[in-house]
């Protein structure tokens, strides 16, 4: 098998192997029902993490994405309780903030030359403050556009329901893999993280792209703070805390190295539903407290990151004694 | 030959100023279609500030560039590279992560319907590589290539983004035998299609077996262009260092060096499938060369005697007293010193200073509870500095920053610094000027006067035959032959290294 694909095929392996552990244990594990909350409960987590995928990809990290989605959230929500704005018009406007802010954060890192980490790190606490500043309390959101969209699912056989932030999670992972593999921006990506100062000698447009990184990772951020809106019918400045971390989680679960340069978008999707799997797991076993899944998600990514320094050390020993 | 002026690049009265020195003095160029032009000089005579300022990576300060008769002016690479100028540089400039077609299309992808077309873009890679006979599947990520393949499909991603001059600076630098005979039949092939084509190399030989033309620069200031059959080997020598370099060549071996006691003796030492056992003596104050192909098992000998792979067969004796080398900090322990081969990767630490890189080993082995003073350092890298004419401004220069001949007098100096009695050097005078050549060579001699026991690992083979009294050959991870006094000259080392029988190591 092609080196490249066995961070993948082991993610692949490991969700395959933990859904039929819990089936064996609980035979309605396998119903349409759970599946589709599965991908309702996770919805904005995994469009946050397809953003992270991109930046993690180029060999960067973005801190600010929970405070995005907390900052897009309250903007929303004080905005439709504030004007008359039909929620369509403050999405895209929420929209437009969230990219502007990932665009400026890129821009910073590369014309200032400052670690990712440390620029991130001042977006996140700044998104945040933000938020405060526009509400301290959770502000509820009544407006009946939006439960109309609640109304929106399709329905599997089984009783289960593709809710329309569900689907629109999977949209954008299908967008998010076309736009990695089969995309010049994608390449570059790509590129950037296999090494900066290369891709820009052979011609990558490295401060255009390192933009539009965050820029994208910005937009999902903010799409992941309207569907998180959507999900909890409020906006509230304290909400999504640490979802940036578990965002990385996934998609290093996911078999994206942290370095940089390897990955793939699908293989977030699969971290982000072993993720939601475990979680479900606890709830269906009820005895079990819900750190529980903290733990095994640590167990998880400490195994992973075994696994990425052992794959590394194994192709190193293959060309030496190639 | 050719006798018409065919000039597809020219450069005349090349200027470049850097604060404080003029790099390049009124400097002219000229390269032909399809001729191979090499580019030599010292460190620092201005070969590849003259070709950074063709492929526009300096702004020359003077000068007038003209190619295929128009004349040029490129801001950067890529203008250059647009008009016809591609370089290909000693470290492949192409991304690991990616597959060899993405590498070879970064940038200009074939699209349809806006999305990249993977199958269109694997199949011109493979039309693309097909005239280099190149034996890889474009799907493969480019890292498990070997470096001559990836050297390949640099020079073709090069030559087909440009197509008029290929720039290779030092492209053979990390190549084996086999490998530089490929490329120099791409670089034959290349040629004949009327490509003109700069070569960069420190190997002589290597100039000699491709190069039509020789160009020399000394000091930013051109000394000639000649005709490389027209040449000999030691006065193109001459023209590079400007002197006789009168010792470069000794006839015979160090003969009458010391008859000394032995003084380190391994027996059946060896580990499987790294190098098969061996006998080995060491005198006091004597060189012993070891000679051997790239891959034949040199480099693990030198592991194995340090420690840094551990035996598993056989003994180790200093002064006939049994030792244990089972790590590299046992035999520092026992006064042995080691020089690698790839200095950037295993010897220097390049963001350290020129003090810390010296101090490191000596303070490695009193033990990090006892620091060595600052003052002590900085005598100690002030003594190396001079005993050793390391060329940097000051001593707290980052290593990284001083040229391949002056860091590896730092990591002797190192070594040297912990007072060892027993030094291993792999390929000390890779990749360094001929200049620093001759220093390291009279350095190894110094030493062994001064008492100690050196093994030398190098491919040079007059330099081998220099300082060496006895020479230990080695093909296939085994030592097959030892030459000795007289016995040690480059036509016997050859010999025995492509003997199809196996005498006995050591008599």
């Amino acid at each position: 098998m092609n080196p490249r694909y066995v961070p993948l095929a082991a993610t692949v392996a490991i969700f395959l192997a933990a859904y039929a552990l819990c089936f064996l244990q609980y035979p309605n594990m396998l119903s349409t029902r759970v599946i589709g909350n599965l991908l309702t409960d996770n919805a904005f987590l995994g469009i946050a993490a397809v953003g992270m995928t991109f930046v993690i990809l180029s060999g960067g990290i973005d801190l600010s994405i929970g405070s995005v989605i907390a900052f897009t959230g309250v903007f929303i929500a004080v905005v439709l309780e504030n004007t008359g704005l039909h929620p369509l018009v403050v999405f895209v406007l929420a929209l437009g903030i969230a990219t502007l802010f990932g665009g400026l954060m890129g821009a910073i890192i590369h014309h200032l030359e400052m670690p990712p980490f440390i620029v991130t790190l001042a977006g996140m606490f700044l998104a945040r403050g933000m938020a405060f500043v526009l509400s301290i309390d959770s502000v509820p959101i009544k407006h009946p556009f939006y439960a109309v969209m609640k109304g929106f699912y399709y329905r599997l056989p089984g009783g289960g329901r593709i809710t329309l932030i569900g689907g629109l999670m999977l949209l954008v992972f299908v967008v998010g893999i076309l736009i990695a593999h089969r995309t010049r921006f994608g390449a570059n990506v790509y590129a950037l993280g296999g090494g900066a100062q290369t891709a820009r000698l052979m011609g990558v447009p490295v401060a255009r792209t390192t933009i539009e990184i965050y820029a994208l990772s910005g937009f999902l951020a903010g799409l992941s703070g309207i569907v998180f809106s959507l999900y909890t019918s409020a906006g509230y400045s304290l909400s999504a805390v640490g979802v940036e971390l578990d965002a990385i989680a996934a998609v290093v679960i996911g078999g994206t190295l942290l370095t940089g340069g390897s990955g793939f978008v699908g293989g977030t999707l699969i971290g982000i539903l072993i993720m939601g799997l475990i979680q479900t797991y606890i709830t269906f076993d009820g005895s079990l407290s819900s750190w529980w899944t903290k733990i095994l998600i640590g167990l998880l990514l400490f195994g992973f990151i075994l696994l990425q320094k052992g794959f590394l050390y194994l192709s190193k020993n293959k060309r030496r004694f190639a | 030959m050719q006798g018409n002026d065919d000039i597809i690049l020219s450069a005349t009265g090349i200027e470049k100023v850097f604060p404080g020195a003029k790099a390049l003095n009124n400097v002219n160029f000229q390269l032909r279609r399809g001729e191979v032009h090499a580019l030599l000089g010292e460190n620092g005579a201005g070969k590849s500030t003259l070709v950074k300022c063709i492929t526009g990576a300096y702004r020359r300060d003077g000068g007038k560039l003209v190619l295929d008769g128009a004349e040029i002016d490129p801001r950067d690479t890529f203008e250059a590279q647009r008009l016809g100028i591609g370089t290909v540089y000693q470290e492949v400039n192409l991304l690991p992560n990616l597959t060899v077609a993405e590498n070879l299309f970064l940038g200009r992808q074939p699209r349809r319907f806006g999305l990249v077309d993977a199958a269109e873009m694997n199949r011109r890679a493979r039309a693309l590589l097909s005239g280099y006979e190149l034996d890889v599947d474009v799907r493969t990520e480019l890292s498990s290539c070997s470096v001559a393949v990836q050297q390949v499909v640099a020079i073709a991603r090069a030559v087909d983004l440009s197509g008029k001059v290929l720039i290779l600076d030092e492209p053979t630098a990390s190549l084996d035998a086999h490998e530089v005979e490929m490329l120099f039949a791409i670089v034959r092939r290349l040629k004949s299609q009327g490509l003109g084509v700069i070569f960069i190399t420190h190997f002589l030989e290597q100039v000699y077996a491709i190069c039509d033309r020789i160009t020399v620069l000394r000091n930013g200031q051109l000394v000639g262009t000649r005709d490389a059959a027209a040449l000999p080997r030691r006065e193109l020598i001459a023209m590079m260092l400007g002197r006789e370099l009168g010792d470069e060549i000794k006839q015979a071996g160090n003969a009458q060096a010391s008859e000394g006691a032995v003084r380190y003796r391994f027996r059946g030492y060896g580990r499987k499938g790294h190098i098969a056992p061996f006998d080995l003596e060491v005198r006091k104050g004597e060189v012993v060369g070891v000679a051997g192909l790239l891959g034949s098992g040199r480099t693990e000998t030198a592991e194995i005697l340090f420690g840094a792979e551990k035996a598993d067969s056989g003994t180790a004796e200093v002064d006939g007293k049994p030792i244990d080398i089972s790590s590299p900090r046992t035999a520092i322990r026992h006064r042995f010193g080691f020089c690698p081969e790839d200095r950037k990767t295993d010897g220097i630490i390049g963001d350290l200073s020129v003090r810390e890189n010296i101090a490191l080993a000596l303070q490695a082995r009193r033990g990090w509870a006892r620091p060595i003073s600052r003052a002590e350092q900085d005598r100690l890298a002030d003594r190396y500095i001079a005993a050793l004419d390391i060329r940097t401004s000051d001593r707290e220069k980052p290593i990284r920053l001083l040229s391949g001949g002056n860091q590896q007098k730092a990591i002797l100096a190192r070594w040297l610094a912990t007072n060892p009695e027993f030094l291993i050097l792999d390929e000390p005078t890779r990749g360094i000027d001929v200049g620093a050549h001759a220093e390291i060579i009279r350095l190894i001699e110094n030493l062994c006067e001064q008492g100690m026991s050196l093994i030398v690992i190098s491919s040079e083979l007059d330099e081998l035959v220099a300082y060496s009294r006895r020479v230990i050959v080695l093909r296939d991870r085994a030592h097959v032959s030892e030459l000795v006094g007289e016995e040690v000259t480059t036509s016997h080392i050859v010999e025995a290294i492509a003997a199809a029988d196996k005498r006995e190591a050591g008599q």
